[in-house]
């Protein structure tokens, strides 16, 4: 099974309007480089010039915040569901 | 009135501007969407006198709230007591010591009728028919009562281990309650996904620029009870830490319209111990905020390991020379007391995370005495009796016998005059 990444509604401008996508890789780096490749112009929202995660992205792997993983070199393997989602307000 | 006003939505990274939809992420550096106004019109559209006969609503600074058209929701929201503390003051040790006491809003006991006033208010005027939001209590008995009366469908998540009472505050009003088996952040993370799926009003996403614009009013009355003064110290509770922002954005505010002359203040953030990643990374010199994954405190909403606006808030206290602090449940508890014995205010758990840190930062000399002292109470304490339960003396129990009573006020007496 490949890996699911959701993406989130600011984004979707730029994968046809799919909310969920196919993605590879073993790290969450890899995934984001090959997004890239397939959706040119998604890298550079969601990590800066030294492919640092940007501050107001958050990334789960499984529904674990990566910053708590091992933030952009988390391992990613097949079946694995990757959320990209927006910094959100209180409650 | 007043469409004009209120223009856009702006990126508060970069600056692009946005249409006044629900929307609330750049899309170009996901940084917040935030209001923008006409300032130049507002200025010559009010002044103190006219704010001064308007009803006593948070509404009376209609020009600095984010909708189109007249409010129609959460009519009666605001403009709650500013209490001057003295017998507070006298346990804390200093002058000049106020208490902005929101745990009497209308209509649920907190402060975020203020925001979702404001996020309904404009959800109507978005075509919005089923409201929902994220949160930690609060927030969903304020969604559910105010899209109660305003004839709105309505979902609230939150943790499924809240307190009861809080749970039941949302019951009550026929929202659809959905308790999520997870931390607040995860709830919060569920409700973004939710929110770009199925195109509901979520108050604290997708309509959060609107929402976070309604706790400004707080600050407005702040300045306008004072006698249209800024406070030199405003001492403000941090979850997200947008409520810290926010006051501190309607100081500024008020000055630009001409409201308020530019005095220098100082806005100082609390935290729960258990859960403080904002007054962390303000005490650690920096502004990167690492996110506490297991928060754990009685403090349960303030309980926000991924604080939205913590970056923000760190800056905010940083620029204005304020402090931060966090305060352990037992002094969280304490301070409770403290504040309902001096002041007659039962305040939530929140509440007592100001007063603690409050009283820890005039300790430690981080709040001078030199000017008035504003702690901002945000909710009730009936919402989170359960915290108290075991810290507070039992009633005495005694037959319907005038000698028993006396037996009891003779002993009393006694112990007095031995101590």
């Amino acid at each position: 099974m490949p890996i699911q990444v959701s993406i989130p509604t600011p984004l979707r401008g730029l994968t046809s309007n799919q909310d969920t996508v196919e993605g590879s890789g073993s790290t969450v780096s890899e995934v984001i480089q090959n997004l890239e490749k397939a959706f040119p112009g998604i890298g550079e929202r969601l990590v800066d010039e030294q492919g640092n995660l940007r501050r107001f992205v958050n990334i789960y792997v499984n529904g674990e915040d990566v910053r708590f993983l091992d933030d952009k070199n988390t391992a990613i393997k097949d079946n694995d569901e990757v959320s990209i989602v927006p910094a959100i307000a209180g409650g | 009135m007043a469409t004009e006003f209120f223009n856009h939505l702006k990126c508060r990274e970069c600056g692009r501007r946005y249409p006044k939809k629900a929307i609330h992420v750049c899309e170009f550096d996901f940084g917040p969407l935030e209001a923008d106004y006409d300032y130049d019109l507002i200025r010559s559209a009010i002044s103190r006198a006219k704010i001064e006969s308007r009803p006593q609503t948070m509404w009376r600074y209609r020009e600095l709230l984010p909708i189109d058209a007249e409010p129609t929701v959460g009519l009666q929201v605001g403009y709650t007591p500013l209490v001057k503390a003295d017998r507070l003051a006298k346990a804390l040790g200093v002058k000049e010591l106020y208490v902005k006491n929101d745990t009497v809003n209308y209509p649920t006991l907190s402060f975020k009728d203020r925001v979702v006033s404001v996020a309904l208010s404009r959800a109507k005027e978005l075509g919005f028919k089923i409201v929902a939001c994220a949160s930690t209590g609060n927030l969903a008995n304020s969604v559910a009562a105010n899209a109660a009366s305003a004839g709105l469908k309505s979902y609230v998540l939150i943790p499924a281990d809240l307190e009861a009472s809080k749970v039941l505050n949302s019951l009550v009003y026929g929202t659809n309650v959905i308790g999520i088996h997870g931390a607040y952040d995860q709830v919060n993370r569920l409700c973004s996904e939710i929110a770009g799926k199925y195109g509901w009003g979520f108050v604290n996403v997708n309509l959060r620029p609107y929402y976070a614009e309604g706790s400004k009013s707080m600050g407005f009355e702040i300045a306008e009870q004072l006698g249209w003064r800024i406070p030199t110290h405003t001492v403000v509770p941090m979850a997200s830490g947008s409520l810290l922002t926010k006051i501190t954005k309607s100081y500024e505010e008020a000055i630009k319209v001409g409201l308020l002359d530019e005095t220098p203040f100082h806005i100082h953030g609390a935290q729960a111990t258990g859960c403080n990643p904002i007054a962390f990374a303000h005490k650690s010199g920096t502004d990167l905020i690492k996110p506490q994954p297991k928060p754990n405190t009685i403090a349960k909403s303030l309980a926000i390991g991924t604080p939205a606006d913590g970056y923000y808030a760190v800056n905010t206290m940083r620029k204005t020379g304020g402090s931060a602090e966090d305060a352990t449940d037992a002094e969280i508890i304490e301070a409770i007391k403290l504040l309902a014995e001096t002041e007659g205010i039962f305040a939530e758990t929140a509440g007592g995370v100001t007063v603690a840190c409050a009283k820890k930062m005039i300790a430690s000399g981080k709040i001078a005495d030199n000017g008035p002292i504003v702690l901002c109470i945000t909710g009730h304490g009936l919402k989170t009796s359960e915290a108290l339960q075991e810290h507070l003396a039992k009633p005495r129990l005694i037959k319907p016998s005038l000698r028993e009573f006396d037996q009891l006020i003779a002993a009393e007496e006694a112990l007095e005059a031995a101590q």
